[in-house]
């Protein structure tokens, strides 16, 4: 997802831009009140520890191989503050010393890679962990399911900003329904590997997982790990109930319009031109009947990743009794 | 979603461009890339213009052409979607060789090619010619707060330690037989990202604590007395402005 130069409009550049400032403004002071002057080398070397883990290939399927993102990972393991700071400057360093994404793409790409998984995957970990039972297993599935969530969250922002930023005209539910397609896949690996990491940290030094300051070492302690294979049927479930009622939306929206048209006997005009049988020529149609449609998923979209990313600022803001660390 | 980062782009030389001072290559990059983000996609001409300076710039700074186009391989995913948008925009008004196409989708195909293309290739221009840690000193001296290039220098210093850390685990792995091929298979791989997390910090306390012993107060202490002179500036400006010139042309002229 590291987007080059000239991939949305220059204002949606600047906005975005303007966005991803002020938060890592906020992320900064709140970090270092959090890791006082030890911040520099620990945030530093953890920045180093989520560059190499973008290096784990893992599988995704026979055969092929996804990396780790590592944002909502880096949030739950440093808190969302130091865990959006850490993946801003790993984004940034890649684009500056790597030529990996853009330097006017680096509004959007700080915004989708860093600050929407760390604070958005955050938030989503907090709700889990409310649901889940308390203890080892609750922060590890919370982990998993939260890691997974945040990488949906950043492939639909995305789809957001092409409504308002497109520089082709493809319309948004297209680019919609791939991009949250796509990255439901990717974001099986990322809850997978996210959990069984923070399982592996809590197992070494519980004390180093941010998100799971408030238990207690009993209660960290209990050695019942859930196997492996029921997680990765339960995500693969969890996933593809997501990617059905994703797909309603981008899908069979435009079908069911096209079903009234037929109905209504208008459309019997639009094989006049013989293109109709390509799958590329509903698209031309269905973008533009399905305006209200689209507007109405990016809304609703928007308003839960917003709201995902404030819970996760508040939730970060709030002062507790622990400090990172030891 | 790319591949890994192992090594930095920098190609050791000594041409007039990599001894010009980090923090107006920087600026230069970034005035430059953002002439270029601003030019309306019908200014083709502009487009020639900014690919010729960077002609002149590979030029000068010795950097291998074929360098250059092999690092642009991370926008390929981008450039591949690019391809497709004459076949997948909306209103076919264009029929080339049978295919019927959108003009629009065209117009945006070149668009996303050009100003990745060119972006990119600036980019690989400044890491190529400008070790990171100067990249980042080159920022510090911008104003960017003291915290960042300093989260951002322990990054790259430790960085080939700790992916030097991950090489040896994933080699004892692969000598054990590991061969994943299903995400069930994946715990390995989890739990040595853990123990890499949990040695990541734990070298991130040793060094703070060698750092407190040697009288380490929070700030990094300022070891940069280098002063940049006007002539530095005007070289390293000249061509970021006249690519300003040329978008503001575009614009005028559009």
């Amino acid at each position: 997802m590291h987007a080059p130069d000239g991939f949305l409009t220059a204002g949606t550049a600047m906005a975005t831009g303007a966005i991803s400032v002020s938060t890592v403004t906020i992320a900064l002071k709140q970090a270092k009140g959090q890791m006082t002057e030890k911040m520099v080398p620990l945030a530093g070397i953890a920045a180093a520890f989520v560059f190499a883990a973008q290096m784990f290939n893992f599988p995704v399927a026979a055969g092929t191989t996804g990396h780790l993102l590592g944002g909502a990972l880096a949030a739950i393991l440093l808190g969302p503050h130091v865990g959006a700071l850490v993946v801003t400057v790993v984004v940034v360093v890649q684009a500056l010393a790597f030529a990996d994404g853009g330097l006017t793409a680096l509004g959007y790409n700080v915004l989708n890679m860093a600050i929407i998984p760390a604070y958005g995957g955050y938030a989503a970990y907090s709700g889990f962990r409310r649901i889940l039972p308390q203890g080892r297993r609750g922060v590890v599935g919370a982990t998993g399911l939260a890691a997974g969530v945040s990488v949906i969250f950043s492939a639909a922002a995305f789809a957001i900003q092409w409504l308002f930023g497109a520089t082709a005209p493809v319309p948004f539910d297209t680019v919609f329904g791939a991009m949250v397609g796509v990255h439901t896949m990717i974001g099986i690996g990322e809850g997978v590997i996210s959990a069984l990491t923070v399982g592996a940290v809590l197992s070494a030094r519980p004390d180093l997982v941010f998100g799971a300051s408030d238990l207690d070492r009993a209660q960290l302690e209990e050695s019942d790990r859930a196997p492996l294979r029921v997680f990765v049927i339960a995500s693969v479930l969890v996933t593809m109930l997501l990617a059905t009622v994703v797909s309603q939306f981008a899908v069979d929206g435009p079908d069911g319009l096209e079903a009234v048209a037929e109905d209504t006997g208008f459309i019997s005009s639009g094989q006049e031109h013989g293109l109709t049988d390509s799958i590329f020529a509903d698209y031309a149609t269905t973008g533009i009947n399905n305006e209200g449609l689209s507007l109405a998923i990016a809304g609703a979209a928007g308003t839960i990743i917003t709201l995902a990313v404030g819970y996760g600022l508040f939730k970060a803001l709030r002062p507790r009794g622990k400090v990172l660390g030891h | 979603m790319g591949v890994g980062h192992a090594h930095a782009l920098y190609v050791h030389e000594h041409s007039i461009i990599h001894r010009l001072p980090p923090e107006t290559k920087v600026l230069g990059v970034l005035l430059f890339v953002a002439a270029i983000a601003v030019t309306p996609r019908e200014a083709i001409w502009a487009f020639a213009i900014y690919a010729a300076i960077e002609v002149v710039v590979v030029i000068s700074a010795r950097v291998p052409f074929t360098f250059v186009l092999s690092r642009l391989l991370t926008v390929v995913p981008f450039v591949l979607f690019a391809l497709f948008l004459p076949m997948i925009g909306e209103g076919k008004d264009v029929v080339f060789v049978g295919i019927p196409l959108s003009s629009e989708g065209v117009w945006s195909m070149w668009n996303i090619l050009a100003k990745s293309v060119l972006g990119a290739t600036a980019s690989i221009l400044l890491a190529a010619s400008t070790e990171v840690p100067d990249i980042v000193r080159g920022f510090g001296r911008l104003r960017v707060p003291a915290v960042i290039t300093g989260i951002a220098s322990f990054m790259i210093r430790y960085l080939e330690v700790i992916a030097g850390e991950l090489t040896r685990m994933r080699t004892a792995m692969v000598a054990r037989g590991y061969d994943p091929r299903w995400l069930s298979q994946a715990r390995p791989i989890a739990s040595s990202a853990g123990t890499l997390f949990v040695r990541s910090y734990e070298r991130g306390e040793r060094v703070y604590d060698a750092m407190l012993s040697r009288g380490y107060t929070g700030e990094m202490p300022a070891i940069d007395s280098h002063t940049t002179s006007a002539g530095e500036w005007a070289v390293a400006l000249f061509l970021p402005l006249v690519a300003i010139g040329t978008a503001v042309t575009a614009f005028v002229t559009l």
